[in-house]
């Protein structure tokens, strides 16, 4: 029992969730709206894309890459796809935009797979290239612009409920999208390949040391390749769902989420140069993110504050887990290294 | 073929294999620039449009000089146009303070006002080097925070909107031109002057080459890392802040959320300028010219209305995977049709 305490804080994820925890009891104390019914789902609802979006990242990042183009992925993706179904005056149920963006996603993200996997070209720059061409396709060559409009059968998935909660004490009530179930799937789904089969554990295994992984008869390029493809089609699907809950496709209000994502995934415990990271972490960071984004008025704080507590929670997050890092890369080398004298 | 034309041959091909990087973006630029030659000449070939350019690129210009330090050490600054926008927001308010309601300060002032501007991007850039120096924080997540906090900052002073009534005198002062020659160009040509004396020149670019090559080398060889990363960072941050400054003289007001796609830009001109990501690798001659292809390429596609300004993120995304992909494949001395056994790399 003893041991199990003391497991579980040397966790990232335990600090994660007391952060978390604190700052749920801050709001509660300063507006008493936090733990309400409908505060709740709200905050589960604004999860879905940044928590979909975070899943796709996660991964990358854990095998020694990096994805900066998956919001100008999704946008793209989500734009084809409303405007070709609006042209085509679709009228079918959400599976087939579904569908649509899944290939294109793959696709998009097959390109990001060529130039960071196969050919092992820096991802950082590679992304960002791809998130530029991607960008520039979706306002060039089709002309996005916003459509007010979007086909029925999305329409009806977006105001689909799970459920709702009401606040019985000021009368507002939220619900719950259906759209939250794909983000439990998919995050069941990764979490159990990371754990459970070879590919996930050859993930780790890239992340942490390529050369070791290969000589250890992972299939490295193929890993990663198949990465962002998945990747591409998380990210996608994501669009889609955004594009559902919106009501309406605006092409350029997901672009620039990409850096509060992969905050959310470092704050959440994984290391940003790969091998090392948690599932759980990677959704309580961004839980994290989405709080403070969302629940900063609660407080009383303005809004103008925003980007000011999002900088500060990313320097003093990345610091604390850099600064644990090095402790314990200490504590395993002992003996083995010369004291640095720096 | 006698042996005076293969001599010849020879030696091009060893000042082409020798700059690569270099030869092939020259050959980019001149493409283009005939390309321009031979469908819009008159349009494009004017001293108008080359004044306009060479006020234009400066304000980027001088932010890819500071990402390319930083990029050299391995490193990366994301927090650029962060900088940029917190300098150019607290120096419009002090000339809004100094002014009142003249709307007028003396030069004195705009000088002041200069120095001030460095002074910030000093303080900024020297707390992302602390934080990738002391703390060991990853630089592209440090200067990432830092980024969105001197972002938010700048939200904070203005209050999320735009700050135009400051004095007229600087803008003047700035988008004025000597001799027929940019203000802003000027600037810009001083601060590359002198990062080029320091990184060919001076031992600091040798430093510098060496700690991207090895931070472990660079350590044992007895180099003051810390110093030099955080000396880096603040070569940056002061590019970064003149960079703010000339993007308030061209808008003639500053806001928070200025120049938001510089941040990817600055990264794209740096990696076509032959710099590695991976650091330890490249010249300031190529970036410079990376930096003035960027602004040919885009002034030019302006000058075909029917194109959509929208193409240029496009053009400049494939251009730079263009770019890596050659490099790829010159430097690994792969050929398409011949697999070479090994060939794995892991960086």
């Amino acid at each position: 029992m003893q041991n199990k305490v003391r497991k579980l804080f040397q966790q990232n994820e335990t600090y994660i969730f007391l952060i978390i925890f604190a700052l749920t009891i801050l709001i509660q104390a300063r507006s008493g709206q936090f733990y309400t019914p409908n505060n709740i789902v709200d905050i589960m609802s604004a999860m879905i894309v940044p928590g979909l979006f975070a899943v796709g990242a996660f991964l990358v990042i854990l095998s020694g890459g990096i994805d900066v183009s998956f919001p100008a992925l999704a946008s793209l993706t989500a734009f084809a796809t409303t405007k070709f179904l609006l042209d085509i005056n679709y009228q079918g149920s959400v599976l087939v935009p579904i569908l649509m963006a899944i290939i294109i996603g793959a696709a998009l993200g097959a390109v990001n797979g060529i130039f960071a996997g196969l050919l092992n070209l820096p991802a950082m720059i590679v992304t960002l290239g791809t998130s530029s061409v991607f960008k520039g396709i979706m306002q060039g060559t089709l002309q996005s612009k916003q459509l007010a409009v979007i086909p029925k059968g999305m329409k009806q998935f977006g105001r689909r409920a799970l459920f709702t909660a009401a606040n019985k004490s000021n009368g507002l009530s939220s619900s719950l999208p259906v759209a939250f179930l794909v983000l439990v799937v998919v995050a069941a789904l990764t979490f159990f390949v990371l754990k459970f089969t070879m590919f996930g554990r050859g993930v780790y295994a890239i992340g942490g040391n390529e050369n070791a992984a290969y000589n250890a008869g992972f299939k490295v390029k193929k890993t990663k390749f198949l990465l962002y493809v998945f990747t591409g089609i998380v990210a996608s699907i994501a669009g889609i769902i955004r594009v559902c809950m919106m009501q309406q496709c605006h092409p350029t209000n997901m672009l620039g989420m990409e850096m509060n994502i992969i905050a959310g995934v470092v704050l959440g415990g994984t290391a940003i140069v790969g091998g090392k990271g948690t599932m759980t972490g990677c959704m309580l960071g961004t839980l994290l993110i989405v709080l403070v984004e969302n629940s900063l008025i609660l407080i009383g704080v303005p809004v103008i504050w925003k980007d000011v507590f999002v900088g500060v929670l990313i320097v003093v997050g990345t610091a604390v887990s850099a600064y644990q890092a090095e402790k314990t890369g200490h504590r395993k080398r002992r003996g083995h290294e010369v004291k640095e004298a720096s | 073929m006698n042996e005076r034309q293969t001599q010849a041959g020879l030696r091009i091909k060893s000042a082409y294999m020798r700059d690569r990087h270099l030869w092939r973006l020259i050959i980019i630029m001149l493409l283009w620039f005939i390309f321009m030659t031979v469908t819009r000449f008159s349009k494009f070939y004017t001293v108008v449009n080359f004044q306009t350019m060479f006020a234009q690129f400066p304000e980027f210009g001088l932010m890819s000089l500071g990402v390319m330090v930083c990029m050299i050490t391995g490193g990366i600054d994301l927090s650029t146009v962060g900088i940029a926008n917190v300098t150019a927001i607290s120096t419009a308010l002090l000339m809004q303070h100094i002014g009142g309601d003249s709307r007028h300060i003396s030069v004195f002032w705009v000088v002041v006002v200069f120095l001030l501007a460095i002074v910030v991007g000093m303080i900024a850039g020297g707390v992302n080097g602390m934080l990738v120096a002391k703390l060991h924080i990853p630089p592209i997540l440090a200067t990432l925070g830092m980024g969105e906090l001197f972002t938010g900052i700048g939200i904070v002073l203005t209050n999320g909107s735009a700050i135009s009534d400051f004095p007229t005198t600087y803008a003047f002062a700035v988008n004025n031109r000597v001799l027929g020659i940019p203000v802003q160009f000027l600037i810009f040509a001083a601060a590359a002057v002198i990062l080029s004396f320091m990184l060919i020149k001076t031992t600091y670019g040798k430093k510098l080459i060496l700690l991207g090559t090895s931070q472990n080398v660079a350590k044992y060889s007895g180099l003051k890392v810390d110093m030099i990363l955080i000396k880096t960072y603040l070569i940056s941050g002061v590019c970064s802040a003149l960079g703010g400054m000339i993007m308030l003289a061209n808008y003639n007001s500053a806001r928070a959320d200025y120049g938001s796609n510089y941040t990817l830009q600055c990264i794209l001109i740096v990696v076509l300028g032959g710099v590695s990501p991976n650091g330890g690798k490249g010249k300031i001659s190529g970036v410079l010219l990376a930096i003035f292809l960027v602004r040919a390429l885009e002034t030019g596609l302006n000058r075909f209305p029917q194109i959509s300004s929208y193409y240029v993120s496009l053009i400049w995304g494939a251009v730079l995977l263009l770019v890596m992909v050659l490099n790829y494949f010159t430097e690994n001395d792969i050929s398409l049709f011949k697999k070479k056994p090994n060939n794995f790399h892991a960086d």
